[in-house]
């Protein structure tokens, strides 16, 4: 399509992998940053020209490149390939955005770390399995990426290999997602024998059940409806998407997965991997729209989340945890954004992608300036922070931009996107959703104003030295800020529903002033009581809140107690109460069962020996009994 | 003689089990080996008299009963010398000790 | 002497020449030569399969075996020595190649009485070769026999922990399976009318659904013994436990699909109607099996016990991929057979690594150690993958294709019932993920527990030759696929066909 063919955008980040991590990361570390920068920074080039190049052609989706790869039987081939179309494409070039300012990031932050070669090559093939799964032309790939994906996550989260938190929590990442994995694993099964026995016309001769091709058009579409057990299939497909995404309640393992290091946190659980269950949904939404069911479920789900998280997150302590939350609880817009959309009022769809887009510019500048803090203070505790817009003003200024985006300030990207996904919410007559989705601005800008205040504004309450100041980081730190921060401004403005729509193109038309205003007036709310209770340094006000709502804050501020929950059902439950009685079962009974057949042989054996009393005249008195019984049947039976 | 083999057959019998109630309860050797040879006599006896009442012109039995008695002493002569050599270790011959066949 | 003869008698041959030997290196290098002369052999015969003109049976449910060597041994009893090959038995050839290889390779340390040892090992391996090419159920019985009685030998003398004990249990509980396969194969014999042992003729006979009812669960249960067959699986932990290391590579890796393949290649083949009617029942057994299996694992605080318990698992798919009585499962089966093979060679020689540095096997003495060897921490993790299934890794292709088969389900049962028991079967890959995590994090992560441990090596050159190679198999199945499935797919034909009659 371009100069190069499409499936090199996979081929670079696996050959970065491949060779970085089994070769050059023995030599030098740096190197391999290099290499791994270099690599990514070709393929953020090629993703740009790519969409550029696709949009332009007005095409609806080209597959690009494809092979067979599993065979299950003649009419039901599972390929990997490429398929291009506007969400791909958009995919595409967020994901190697981010990865390539990451990567530019890490460049500094992890620079005095050992494994730093190990980290590039990590993100290498992170990046790559992400890529796998937005161009994956069939459902079935798509899984198969999804879980390079989950393993990519596992070894970063858990790449402080030494650290126990960080091992645990790589673990609870990836058992989490896996248990979703479950569900989506069933919904394939399903969704591939409803596909096989869908009426065989002209489609399915082309393509293969599973193929989205197949699945997305309208005909076939009707067919599955109609078999009665499409809305069962794509639930268990959206659990798939609900672990990825962290949704309620399988939302357990991402503030944990903050264990990474800070780049990490930015790239993966901020802007690309965590929206892999917006982008399943998003993907099969032709066929969310024909189960009303699934998508009400979807909607619901996704709404409070957004809720619950937002809540919490004005609790912690931790600026990574509080980003954590935020990132759950802005998932939560674009899922329920989803959910409202439908044939008769598509806008939720285009919304829910557009913050998709905004959300990941300026959350992972969020992410890579709490790094710069992080840092430059040596902690993440926004308690031991404070008055660094003095030392730091690169790190100030952009993360305020983040700040105002998010909270949804014009002209700010985050305004626009999430004042389409209330409107989306408002116009389709989901009026909960849309006071509920207002509440959650509100509180999404207060919790945000607290980090900023608190970190930026009033005194250095750092525990550190007095004469050692915190400084601003390298160039190679700040530029991937500056240069999201100019994205988090300017993406707003991007005509997003002229490339990106369902059913039919939205036109753009002038914003709802309803929203807006409403919006906005729950953005300054916010942001002023956050400024009125933490720009200065007297924090009394703060602790007449905290002992005022007592008993309740505690139980929010231990994210209502679901780790401890996680932890019983899966120690005390599933460990002792089902695993230990089968292992003790299988060694006592079943082995036991084999055990003591041994031990009757061996006893009946031992009774049997009785016989030989080695008296000559029990063996006489033996040989007459038995001569007499051989006569006597002798005559009775013979005679 | 001919209408008197019941007789001779129940003396015989009446021998035999003699020596199987002295095979069963003796506890000396010897006295197994006595009991052993009142059996084997007991059916030399039960054949002759069979046979000399179905063949009474031939002698075959009688010179079979010949070879039953030199068999039985030569027998008696085996066991008569493991005997011997156990009764030079100082051991009674007890049967009920002579357990050595027990596991 | 046609090439399959070579195939099977090489490791024999092998062991005659070590008998002779007498330093300790030079019966290892008899061994390695031996074994990869057979592995280069193995990947002849793979290709001649591929390039010689194809033997097609005309029949649909006859096999179409290849590089066929028929004589006549005892014709009054219709035994002949009947070798052949078609694609399952090529994956298991090539399967037991590499794991010889690398088994042998993995044993380089054993100095006791190496020559026996070595000697034991490749008459074992004989019998497995003999087993996967023999087409007369005679000729087979008699592999199958040789390939199990140098168990106990091998485990009693060169095992560890309570090895008498194990290698009696073992070689007592499979000789009841071989026990149950002799009164099935006579049956077959003489219920046959046809006076021969020669299974391609065995094939074309329709017993009587009475004389297939009662054959079948027997021969199923007979190979279900070594195919670690719920309730019948105990011989396993302790077997793999008390073993030494080639020899747990070798039994979980082989010998255990010995199990699976006589379950598909002669229960289900020659009796397809005792199949139909007793498949669902072995299906939930089965799925006791997997799901049982990987629970019982995630207690277990020795390492050899916890791989045995998953292997006890993932048998139970090849088994239940059998009873799905459907062509996506059979394919499954016979992948998962490769897979598994290729999985727990690795796990267990890696387990031999460790402990060989360590000097414990229990979990909890070990910790950190990822730091200190680095290349067995990534060939356990990568291992572990397998074993739970990831995409990119032999065992997810075989595990999707199992579940498929099991969710397609087949037009004898009840579907509900076959998805209901594949659902239950899917719910292992969080299982396994869980204690394959569990048990790795806590030997390879974290910080390093017993400061003795700073001094370990990490993997010598003859252990990286080893896992290197079968890491990658592993990928190698898991990466092109198509290579095996267009192997066993032609092979797995006539079992349908006949199914389908």
């Amino acid at each position: 399509m371009v100069l190069l063919p499409t499936w090199m955008i996979l081929a670079i980040p696996l050959l970065s992998f491949i060779i970085n991590g089994l070769f050059v990361r023995r030599f030098s570390g740096h190197l391999a940053a290099k290499i791994g920068t270099i690599a990514i920074g070709f393929n953020f080039l090629f993703s740009l020209a790519l969409a550029y190049y696709f949009f332009q052609s007005g095409e609806l989706s080209t597959l690009e490149w494809h092979t067979e790869w599993l065979r299950f039987q003649s009419n039901l081939i599972i390929h990997i390939g490429v398929m291009i179309d506007p969400l791909s494409a958009m995919m595409l070039v967020v994901v190697n955005t981010i990865s390539f300012f990451v990567h530019i990031y890490s460049l500094g932050y992890m620079h005095d770390d050992e494994g730093v070669g190990r980290f590039f090559s990590y993100l290498s093939l992170f990046t790559f399995s992400m890529l796998g799964l937005v161009v994956a032309p069939n459902l079935f790939q798509m899984y198969v990426f999804w879980e390079l994906v989950g393993v990519s996550s596992f070894l970063l989260i858990g790449f402080y290999y030494t650290k126990p938190s960080a091992v645990s929590a790589a673990k609870k990442a990836f058992i989490v997602t896996r248990f979703a994995d479950l569900g989506f694993l069933i919904g394939i099964l399903l969704l591939g024998y409803l596909g096989l026995s869908v009426n065989q016309g002209q489609i399915s001769s082309v393509y293969s059940p599973l193929d989205f091709l197949f699945l997305n058009n309208p005909d076939v579409g009707l067919q599955l409806a109609s078999s009665g057990l499409l809305t069962t299939g794509l639930l268990l497909i959206f659990i798939g998407a609900a672990g990825k995404s962290a949704l309620f309640p399988l939302h357990i393992w991402l503030p944990d997965a903050m264990e990474g290091p800070t780049p990490v946190s930015a790239l993966i659980h901020a802007a690309t991997m965590v929206v892999a269950g917006v982008y399943l949904v998003a993907r099969l939404f032709p066929l969310f729209n024909l189960a009303p069911v699934a998508l009400e479920v979807v909607s619901w789900v996704g709404l409070f989340t957004s809720l619950f998280a937002a809540v919490i997150a004005c609790t912690q302590d931790d600026i990574k945890r509080v980003l954590a939350f935020s990132t759950l609880s802005q998932i939560g817009y674009m899922i329920f954004a989803l959910g409202v959309a439908s044939d008769l009022y598509p806008l939720g769809y285009t919304a829910s992608l557009f913050h998709l887009f905004t959300h990941a510019f300026f959350k992972a500048l969020l992410f890579l300036g709490a790094g710069s803090i992080i840092h430059a203070v040596h902690t993440n505790d926004v308690w031991q922070m404070g008055g660094l817009k003095k030392y730091m003003p690169i790190t100030h200024i952009t993360f305020l931009v983040a700040v105002l985006s998010i909270s949804g300030i014009f002209p700010f990207s985050g305004f626009f996107s999430k004042d389409e996904i209330l409107t989306a919410a408002l116009e389709s007559g989901h009026m909960t959703h849309y006071l509920v989705g207002l509440f959650v601005a509100l509180l999404t800008s207060f919790y945000m104003g607290r980090i900023y205040f608190l970190t930026f504004w009033g005194q250095s309450r750092s525990h550190e030295n007095a004469s050692h100041h915190p400084h601003e980081s390298t160039w190679v730190m700040t530029l991937p800020l500056v240069l999201l921060a100019i994205l988090a401004l300017s993406s707003g403005w991007l005509p997003f529903a002229n490339y990106l729509w369902f059913a039919h193109k939205h036109d753009h038309h002038s914003l709802n002033m309803t929203v807006a205003f409403s919006g906005t007036l729950a953005a300054i709310i916010g942001l002023s009581s956050a400024w009125f209770l933490y720009s200065k340094n007297n924090f009394s006000k703060v602790q007449k809140i905290q002992t005022g709502m007592g008993q309740a804050y505690q139980i929010i501020k231990a994210k209502f107690y679901f780790d401890e929950l996680y932890l019983f059902v899966t120690h005390k439950i599933v460990f002792n109460k089902i695993a230990g009685p089968i292992a003790w079962f299988d060694k006592k009974v079943v082995d036991g069962g084999v055990d003591l057949t041994g031990e009757m042989s061996q006893t009946f054996g031992q009774k049997l020996t009785l016989i030989q009393t080695g008296q000559v005249q029990n063996y006489i008195i033996w040989f007459i009994v038995g001569f007499i019984t051989v006569l006597t049947l002798y005559y009775n039976t013979v005679l | 003689m001919n209408s008197h083999l019941l007789e001779w057959l129940i003396m015989s019998l009446f021998i035999f089990c003699v020596g199987i109630y002295g095979l069963l309860t003796r506890k000396s050797g010897v006295g197994l080996l006595i009991s052993l040879e009142l059996m084997i006599n007991a059916g030399a006896l039960n054949f002759i008299s069979i046979h000399r009442f179905l063949y009474p012109a031939q002698v075959d039995a009688q010179v079979f009963v010949l070879f039953v008695i030199a068999i039985a002493a030569a027998e008696v002569l085996l066991a008569l010398a493991l005997f011997m050599l156990l009764i030079k270790k100082q051991q009674p011959v007890d049967i009920t000790q002579l357990n050595h066949l027990k596991h | 002497m046609g090439i399959l003869s070579l195939i099977v008698f090489i490791p024999f041959l092998t062991a005659i020449f070590i008998l002779f030997a007498k330093s300790p290196k030079t019966i290892k290098s008899i061994a390695l030569a031996g074994t990869g002369l057979h592995l280069l052999a193995s990947f002849v015969l793979t290709y001649l399969f591929f390039n010689s003109p194809q033997n097609i049976n005309p029949d649909p449910t006859g096999l179409s075996l290849q590089f066929v060597e028929k004589w006549d041994w005892f014709s009054s009893f219709g035994v002949s020595y009947f070798l052949g090959v078609d694609g399952i038995s090529l994956a298991m050839i090539l399967l037991t190649s590499v794991i010889i290889f690398t088994g042998v390779l993995a044993s380089w340390n054993v100095e006791n009485r190496s020559k026996e040892f070595f000697a034991l090992l490749l008459l074992l391996v004989t019998g497995v070769f003999g087993v996967f090419v023999s087409f007369d159920l005679f000729l087979f019985f008699i592999f199958y026999e040789v390939a199990v009685l140098p168990m106990y030998l091998l485990i009693g003398i060169w095992g560890t922990g309570p090895k008498e004990y194990s290698a009696m249990k073992l070689t007592l509980m499979l000789m009841l399976g071989s026990a149950f396969l002799m009164v099935a194969f006579l049956g077959l014999f003489h219920l046959s009318g046809l006076n021969t042992f020669d299974m391609t003729k065995l094939a074309q006979v329709n017993f009587d659904l009475q004389t297939q009812r009662w054959i079948f669960p027997t021969l199923f249960v007979g190979f279900g013994i070594l195919g670690a067959l719920y309730p019948f699986h105990t011989w396993s932990p302790d077997g793999h436990a008390s073993a030494p290391t080639a020899v747990s590579m070798l039994h979980a890796g082989v010998l255990m699909k010995l199990g699976g393949y006589g379950a598909l290649r002669i229960a289900v083949y020659l009796l397809p109607e005792g199949a139909k009617e007793w498949a669902l029942f072995f299906m939930a057994l089965t799925t006791i099996n997997i799901l049982y299996g990987s629970l019982g694992a995630i207690k277990q605080k020795d390492l050899k016990y916890f791989t045995a318990y998953s292997s006890v698992s993932h048998c139970g798919m090849v088994l239940f991929g059998v009873a799905t009585l459907n062509f996506i499962g059979f394919k499954g089966a016979v992948l998962q057979m490769v897979s598994h093979g290729l999985m727990t060679g690795l796990f267990f020689s890696l387990i031999g690594m460790v402990y060989g540095r360590t000097h414990t096997r229990i979990i909890n003495e070990m910790g950190g150690l990822a730091k200190v060897m680095p290349w067995l921490a990534t060939s356990f993790y990568i291992a572990g993958f397998a074993s739970l299934g990831l995409p990119s890794l032999s065992g997810f292709v075989a595990e999707s294709q199992i579940f498929m088969g099991g969710f397609m389900g087949n037009p004898w049962h009840d579907l509900t019932w076959m998805r209901v028991l594949t659902v239950l079967s899917t719910m292992s890959i969080v299982v396994t993920a869980v204690y394959v995590l569990r048990g790795l994090a806590q030997v390879f992560m974290g910080p390093i527990t017993n400061l003795h441990f700073n001094e370990l090596t990490d993997a010598s050159l003859t252990e990286k030759v080893t896992t290197a190679l079968l890491i990658a198999s592993l990928f190698f199945v898991g990466l092109y696929p198509k290579f095996f499935v267009d192997m066993i797919e032609p092979a797995i034909n006539p079992i349908i066909n006949r199914l389908n009659m």
